[in-house]
């Protein structure tokens, strides 16, 4: 099918026949992207639904994961382009459509989060790669008559064994007449010219210049924009409205209730926002009535008292701790995504089908939701994926989906949803608010004999995926607690969950955000309690030559650990993990006039083979910069069930000024490729409060840093 | 009616005189580029040129900036001939999610034609964008090479 589009010269709508949609998201970082045509012809040789090559000697590499800004379409563009051995100035990407061919096997879907993008799609794109080259290959030995192992490849030519060359662009055809082979063998790492080394990104022209799409960009004809008045309150319903008002002002041509409030549907979105401010809507209050950061924090600190269930338990814990103990509670605050681009979705819900032109991180979960509220089976729903600006897990939701296709459906027309950044800090499922307990027994000469840690956490699982719970244990919970590389005898970690109505969601290291500023603080305190270094006191409890070890004695080394540093300044260390990835971070501080200065960070990194180490170069601050807006002053508190922040102004996030130098070591190894999304933001907190107290023995349990030091 | 000359174009638009010239700019003449963060002025990722001074267009009302030259992000320099602080931001690989980009581009190219050579606190003054994916330190250095690349001649 054909979309007419508003024929912008920037906005690109490619209409590929009886495939669905996909939106003006290809490009290629060779010259030809400012003049990638606006239809696409079909590609010669489709090898793989991940692969396409034309007749103009470039390859479009299918994407299923949605660019949030992590660089996934860069790295997987360069996993096609290593095992394919064709230049990266010839690759371009395009976002899949939502279909069964394109899902993700580690999602049984198509979703984007949790840094599974890499490992889950990097082998898949791997061997995509190679698949279409093989049947190049093949097709080229026919034609010479001669074996294809005595065939090489470079730079998209097949060569063979008496001289003579074809061009992957001459090969198209008898390529594509060739059967897929069943198996094909990977390079192996020795043998890399793209993974591992620092790639342009693909998608930073259309970046700097105003032309790449976000959700919020998308224009489609009959279109109007519509914004949702909610209840401050969070679960709240609507009990009256009068809209007399708000239907009077200029452009505003529709109010409607939805379940999540009262839309006004608008010829522009400042209408939309200005018909809200005039509305008259009179609330019912929901489950959260009387709930406030007090309320919750009270319950949360009570359970943390009394034994939870049990997450992982390692020899001897029965009984009270002997020799040494230490013990110490660490609490974390609820905490807003606020991914820079508001949620919206524009959808097109029509009698026999739904169109969704949508930033989101799970296009079939999307799917489900719209399917859900039309009646309309799941194919006939798609979705079209732009760029995402910014998700940390926020997209994950399916709530702006929803209104979308609630307006859309009631109205009758296309609409373009949009929430207000107030509506985005305020309905978040917020990172949640957690209380540990922990203790320990030391050793007269300073081992760590038992540790116990009691989590008291809010269950994002039992929300979002409730058929994962198992006899009432989040399989997730324990992530930062239960996984770390400390090799301590006697281990306890049990959990309570938080039972409040106040949602909570995945944000960036789901779970180990919060835990292992709990378990990092502890460490270093039984360090200090056994009147050793912190690192020193780290590396006796790591396995010889491990991982774990390895990255801090790297970071150590990097920081010139235990060397004087400038006047009234101090170091802090922590180290974390992600999947089989591991991190150690050294951070260095001064509190100028009592006044917390962040001047560096440095952080040794093990995600196993890097894939563009650029890319790398990126995620890794980035997760430790959205770790340090929260770390200093992030918090959302509550009052009656609604969120007391609204806006940047009072839900405060780091800028440049405060921006630290970063160092980042990023291990060279051949170790199965992990996602670098998470991996930077645990550490961060309590490498700070680590410095802190080294700076001046003041231990700091609460966060945000900034609120305890007042 | 309102008249707003935005990229050297002029536009007779429709509008209340209250609108913001970020919702004008994206909504009704079309150009998607500037983009909807914070509506408070808090973030930058609304910013354009009035006069070539940086403003936050989501605070500022279309009468303001009626009889001043408005540029945007798609104003700043031809698609084939970037402007030397978009090339230093391709470069140096500075976005990630993008969406921030066009403010801070914008913000950075002012910051220059009033500073040839930004010192570290003049960047740190000027550019208080927010950036949630955390570009801070690309950004910071870009902005030093495309000053050092505008001084020595290559003005777009």
């Amino acid at each position: 099918m054909t979309i007419a589009v508003d024929r912008k010269d920037f906005l690109r709508v490619v209409a590929i026949s009886g495939a669905g949609l996909s939106l003006g998201l290809e490009m290629a970082s060779a010259p030809a992207d400012a003049a990638a045509p606006a239809m696409a012809a079909p590609p010669a040789f489709v090898p793989v639904a991940w692969v396409e090559m034309g007749n103009d000697g470039l390859t479009t590499v299918v994407i299923n994961q949605t660019e949030l800004g992590q660089g996934i379409t860069t790295a997987l563009s360069m996993c096609v382009a290593e095992e394919l051995d064709v230049p990266m100035s010839s690759v371009r990407f395009r976002i899949s459509p939502a279909e069964t061919k394109y899902y993700n096997a580690a999602w049984h879907g198509i979703q984007t989060g949790g840094s599974r993008s890499t490992p889950s799609m990097s082998p898949v794109m791997r061997n995509a790669g190679a698949t279409a080259r093989a049947m190049l290959v093949s097709a080229a030995a026919t034609k010479w008559s001669v074996d294809p192992a005595t065939c090489s490849t470079s730079n998209a030519m097949v060569y063979g064994p008496g001289g003579q060359r074809a061009k992957y662009v001459d090969l198209l055809a008898a390529a594509a007449a060739l059967p897929v082979p069943a198996a094909v063998t990977l390079k192996t790492p020795d043998k890399f010219k793209l993974l591992g080394t620092r790639q342009a990104r693909l998608d930073v022209k259309p970046k700097t210049n105003g032309t790449a799409i976000y959700g919020l960009d998308v224009k489609i004809p009959g279109m109007k924009y519509a914004s949702i008045e909610k209840p401050v309150q969070i679960g709240g319903k609507v009990a009256s409205f009068d809209a007399t008002a708000a239907l009077k002002y200029p452009g505003v041509r529709k109010v409607i209730q939805v379940p999540s409030g009262v839309a006004v549907i608008a010829d522009n979105t400042w209408a939309a926002f200005q018909g809200r401010k005039l509305l008259k809507v009179t609330w019912a209050p929901g489950p959260n009535a009387g709930v406030s950061t007090d309320t919750i924090y009270s319950k949360a600190r009570l359970l943390s008292k009394t034994p939870g269930v049990v997450l992982k338990t390692a020899g001897d814990v029965a009984g009270p701790l002997s020799g040494k103990v230490v013990t110490a509670s660490y609490e974390t605050p609820y905490l807003a995504h606020a991914p820079m681009e508001p949620m919206n979705t524009t959808a097109d819900v029509r009698a026999d089908s739904v169109t969704l032109y949508t930033p989101t991180q799970a296009q079939t979960d999307s799917q489900k939701t719209a399917a859900k509220i039309t009646g309309l089976p799941l194919e006939s729903v798609k979705v079209v994926t732009t760029f995402a600006g910014g998700g940390f897990g926020r997209r994950g939701e399916t709530d702006f989906i929803e209104d979308a296709v609630y307006v859309s459906k009631a109205a009758g027309i296309p609409i373009k949803l949009i929430w207000t950044r107030e509506d985005d800090i305020r309905n978040d499922p917020y990172r949640g608010g957690t209380v540990s307990s922990m203790s320990a027994a030391l050793t007269p000469d300073g081992k760590v004999t038992t540790l116990k840690h009691t989590m008291v956490s809010s269950s994002i699982v039992a929300r979002a995926i409730p058929f994962l719970m198992k006899n009432g244990v989040d399989p997730l919970a324990g992530n930062g607690m239960t996984n770390t590389a400390y090799q301590i005898p006697n281990q306890l970690v049990d959990w309570h969950q938080l039972d409040v109505a106040i949602p909570v969601g995945f944000w960036r290291a789901p779970y180990a955000n919060s835990n292992t500023f709990a378990t990092e603080s502890f460490i270093d305190e039984l360090a200090h309690a056994a009147g050793q270094d912190p690192v020193a006191f780290r590396l006796a409890m790591l396995e010889p030559g491990s991982r774990p070890r390895n990255v801090l004695e790297r970071v150590a080394k990097l920081a010139k650990w235990g060397e004087p540093l400038a006047n009234g300044h101090a170091h802090g260390v922590a180290m974390g993990q992600w999947d089989e990835g591991w991190i150690a971070m050294v951070g260095e501080i001064s509190m100028p006039n009592g006044k917390l200065k962040v001047h560096k960070m440095l952080a040794s990194v093990d995600v196993g083979q890097p894939l563009n180490i650029d890319g790398l170069e990126q995620q890794v601050p980035s997760a430790m910069i959205y770790a340090l807006s929260a770390a200093l002053g992030g918090k959302i508190t509550f009052a009656d069930g609604g969120a007391v922040q609204k806006n940047f102004n009072d839900f405060t996030v780091l800028h440049m000024v405060d921006s630290p130098e970063f160092v980042i070591d990023i291990v060279r190894t051949t170790e199965k490729s992990h996602g670098a999304g998470e991996i930077g933001t645990p550490c961060v907190a309590p490498v700070l409060a680590n410095a802190i107290f080294a700076l001046n023995g003041k231990r700091i349990r609460t966060l945000p840093l900034n609120d305890s030091l007042v | 009616m309102v008249k707003l000359t935005v990229n050297g174009t002029d536009h007779n638009l429709d509008v209340p005189d209250e609108m913001p010239l970020l919702w004008a700019i994206r909504d009704v003449v079309g150009l998607t580029g500037t983009k909807f963060g914070c509506g408070i002025a808090a973030c930058g990722a609304c910013t354009v040129h009035l006069d070539g001074a940086a403003v936050r267009s989501c605070v500022l009302p279309v009468k303001n900036a009626v009889g001043k030259k408005i540029t945007t992000i798609e104003g700043l320099a031809p698609i084939d001939k970037p402007h030397p602080v978009q090339v230093a931001w391709v470069a140096q690989n500075v976005p990630q999610c993008g969406y921030c980009q066009s403010g801070q581009i914008m913000a950075a190219v002012a910051l220059i034609e009033r500073h040839a050579s930004p010192t570290d606190q003049d960047i740190d003054v000027a550019m208080t964008n927010i950036c949630r994916c955390g570009c801070y330190p690309r950004i910071k250095s870009a902005i030093k090479t495309a000053a050092a690349s505008v001084k020595a001649g290559h003005v777009a």
